[in-house]
């Protein structure tokens, strides 16, 4: 057993509004600059959508993450050798327009236009030429689109989908849609630091942020094809590949990473896992159906003596072991079994995940004789001739929650490889947990309904309190559990301290006071 | 006259060398973030296909071609007392030199009339592009003019070359040299001078050890297991990343 610490995350989906604040608080601070005008290393996408860079789930198109090959895995499009084959040029790239071009607008000439018939307008230049030109895409410009055969209909998840499914989810008066928002996973098996030639990419071994060393860096733009998640961006002005780096610098003093702190639905929950370093190449290699359970097998107790001693001798800080015993993140993830991570089939082993959101899954389908209402209808009334009768009620969903209006075979493709026991099982805890409290608080159900709901699920009533608490309750401090950095090493990430010793301060870093002669 | 060669084949080659190998360690050391190959294939991805693939595979193909007769002479000459075996080095140089002239001359007309590239194009790009341009016309030129260079550049070359190597400049044959070859050993060395200042500087920093490094990197900010042990001078390792 190798214990490692994790810094991971946790994104409550239901409870994301899809207000983008945290994509605005990540760019104001790393990204706006020339040359990562176009990247979001936090977005936020519209499900089902098309995404940011366009179907970049396709990994026929985009050839990210690992597949198997023979026995173990390999990298799908980069790897030993394509990486050095292809490095003249490589034929996944995507390039910028798959994602957008950065724009901005003309708005002097709003002021300085000479007088005349017309209204002066503000015309859209890129940012990258400064010539005028025609936006055809933004970063999140199927925001809320969530009907359009342009968008939602090519999201690459629909594909397991039977047409009837597809269909039944796009009519108009079923059509739901939920935020999915997105950062780098800081995967345990990374795809991006396995194709880097340079070797410029690593994960940092006391706390799992994976880092791109800007100095190594050389342009060979592997990782941008190898994440799965294209989450590796390519600087076209530096030449040099950047990503979200976890706000490793708030992290270190103690704050929450930017998106994370000014989430306003306070979704985000970031907090310590410790697991077994000497599983990873095992579990990344398993069946596809087993890839998820056994990533959570991997997560280990950080209550069990045995890996609390694994883990001081393997150097890592008591505060550590004990910020992971408060985590939400092993709350959700492994005590309650609540959250899933996204498209584990790319096989990264993603150490972000998600509670999938069960509000547009809410309201069961079933058919029922509308005709004597239709009929009873004026004719100018605009109706639709289907006989489906949506059932809103909490209670009645429970039994027949594979009947959802939101098939669960889509969640499923997205967060546990298609497996749609698993989802299903999440889902019906967050819905026991739902009855339970509305037992409580408005006493409307009856107790044999929610006892049986719980016990199905395998939850206690105490359980259920806790993760309503952790839900919906939770402070600042309990959605964000961050373990003392150790600022006398940290430091020593950024600057050996030993080069220093002895010069004169005030910033003069090399020059040592020297008598004159 | 002779001071004039003498200056291009004994002391600039001196100068170039050295500007290569105290520039490019300097910038490593020192600049390390601005050594990078500068890819524009995220602007402009499928016209680059047609340059920078025969550019870099010609130049990578001819540059050995060079090389080999300069550090092996001898087994170059034996090779070549063989008339068709001399053939296919000459043929393939030509063929190759002209896949790098095609491949450079699309990566400019790329550069120039692509916005985008235009947008990240530096003057010392194109100093670059027209100091090879220049290089590589005179190579073909060669190639073709001056014919069984695959036999007078190690008969002829390889001994300058050498004697440079070995601090002994003998610089006879050179002088004696047509000017069109003359310009293209002083064109090899102004590339070599230019490297550090360039981003020619890419090609010192190939990732061969890609291919034999384990595909995960993991960094400690210290000896994990050390830290914890009071007796260890705090400063006994470096950390890796820094
Ligand atoms: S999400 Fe992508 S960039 Fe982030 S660690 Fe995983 S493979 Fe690397
Ligand atoms: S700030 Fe929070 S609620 Fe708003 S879009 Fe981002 S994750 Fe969702």
């Amino acid at each position: 057993m190798d214990v490692r610490s994790q810094i991971s995350m946790v994104f409550h989906l239901d409870k994301c509004i899809g207000c983008h604040t945290c994509s605005i608080a990540c760019k104001n601070i790393w990204t706006d600059r020339k040359g990562a005008e176009y990247m979001w290393w936090n977005n936020v996408e519209t499900k089902p959508g098309t995404g940011y860079p366009g179907k970049w789930e396709d990994q026929r198109i985009y050839k990210g993450g690992w597949e198997k090959k023979g026995d173990g895995i390999d990298l799908k499009g980069a790897g030993k050798p394509q990486s050095l084959t292809n490095i003249f040029h490589n034929p996944h790239m995507p390039v910028i327009d798959d994602y957008y071009e950065p724009f901005t607008y003309k708005y002097l000439d709003l002021i300085e236009s000479p007088a005349g018939d017309d209204q002066p307008t503000a015309r859209p230049i890129s940012m990258i030429t400064g010539e005028p030109m025609d936006i055809k895409m933004g970063p999140n410009w199927d925001d809320d689109l969530s009907g359009t055969p342009d968008y939602a209909r090519k999201d690459p998840n629909l594909e397991k989908l039977s047409p009837a499914e597809q269909e039944a989810m796009f009519q108009m008066e079923r059509m739901a849609f939920f935020y999915l928002p997105r950062i780098c996973n800081h995967c345990l098996n990374p795809a991006c630091v396995a194709s880097c030639p340079s070797g410029a990419i690593y994960k940092r071994g006391e706390d799992g942020v994976v880092l791109i060393n800007q100095s190594v860096c050389r342009a060979w733009r592997m990782c941008v094809t190898a994440c799965p998640y294209k989450k590796s961006y390519y600087n076209w002005n530096t030449g040099k590949s950047e990503k979200c780096i976890l706000c490793y610098p708030r992290i270190e003093a103690g704050h929450a990473p930017a998106c994370m702190h000014s989430c306003v639905g306070r979704i985000r929950y970031l907090g310590v896992l410790l697991y077994d370093a000497d599983r990873i190449e095992d579990v990344a290699s398993a069946d596809e159906a087993e890839v998820v359970s056994r990533q959570m097998d991997m997560i280990l107790d950080p209550f069990d003596p045995p890996v609390i001693e694994a883990a001081k001798q393997n150097g890592i800080a008591d505060s550590t072991i004990d910020a992971a015993q408060y985590s939400p993140t092993y709350k959700f993830v492994k005590r309650w079994n609540l959250a899933l991570p996204l498209h584990p089939e790319f096989r990264t082993l993603p150490m972000l995940f998600y509670v999938p959101p069960l509000l547009p899954v809410m309201a069961s389908v079933t058919k029922a004789d509308n005709t004597a209402q239709s009929a009873g209808m004026n004719p100018i009334a605009k109706h639709w001739p289907d006989s489906w009768l949506y059932d809103t009620s909490t209670a009645a969903l429970f039994g027949t929650i594979d009947e959802a209006r939101f098939p669960l075979q889509y969640m499923a493709n997205l967060f546990s490889a298609g497996d749609t026991a698993k989802v299903g099982d999440r889902l019906k805890k967050l819905m026991a947990v739902r009855l339970h409290r509305r037992r409580v608080t408005v006493g409307d159900v009856a107790e044999d309904t929610v006892s049986e709901a719980l016990a199905t699920t395998g939850l206690t009533p105490q359980t259920a309190d806790d993760i309503y608490y952790l839900t919906s309750l939770a402070q600042f401090d309990d959605r964000f559990v961050i373990p003392a950095a150790h600022r006398e090493q940290a430091l020593e990430m950024m600057e050996f301290a030993g080069d220093v010793k002895g010069n004169t301060g005030f910033g003069f870093k090399n020059a040592t006071a020297e008598r004159g002669s | 006259m002779n001071a004039l060669n003498t200056f291009l084949f004994v002391a600039f080659p001196y100068v170039a060398v050295i500007v290569f190998v105290v520039g490019v360690i300097y910038r490593y050391r020192q600049k390390g973030f601005t050594v990078s190959s500068l890819s524009s294939q995220f602007l402009e991805g499928r016209q680059l296909f047609w340059g920078t693939v025969p550019f870099h595979i010609g130049l990578l193909v001819v540059f050995c071609g060079h090389f080999i007769a300069f550090v092996l002479p001898q087994a170059n000459l034996t090779w070549n007392t063989i008339p068709i075996r001399l053939l296919i080095l000459e043929v393939t140089a030509l063929v190759f030199g002209l896949t790098v002239l095609v491949g450079l001359v699309s990566l400019m007309y790329r550069r120039l009339t692509n916005a985008r590239i235009r947008a990240v194009t530096t003057k010392m790009d194109i100093a670059v592009e027209l100091l090879l341009l220049a290089q590589v016309v005179l190579g073909c030129w060669i190639a073709l003019g001056f014919r069984w260079g695959a036999s007078w550049f190690p008969a002829s070359l390889s001994p300058y070359l050498w004697s440079l190597v070995k601090l002994t400049p003998e610089t006879g044959a050179v002088f004696a040299l047509p000017w069109v070859i003359k310009l293209h050993i002083v064109g090899a060395f102004s590339i070599v001078f230019m490297v550090p200042f360039t981003r020619l500087v890419h090609f010192v920093v190939a990732p061969l050890n890609y291919l034999v490094r384990p595909y995960q990197q993991v960094m400690w900010n210290w000896d994990r297991t050390a830290i914890r042990d009071p007796s260890a001078p705090w400063s006994k390792a470096r950390p890796k990343n820094n």
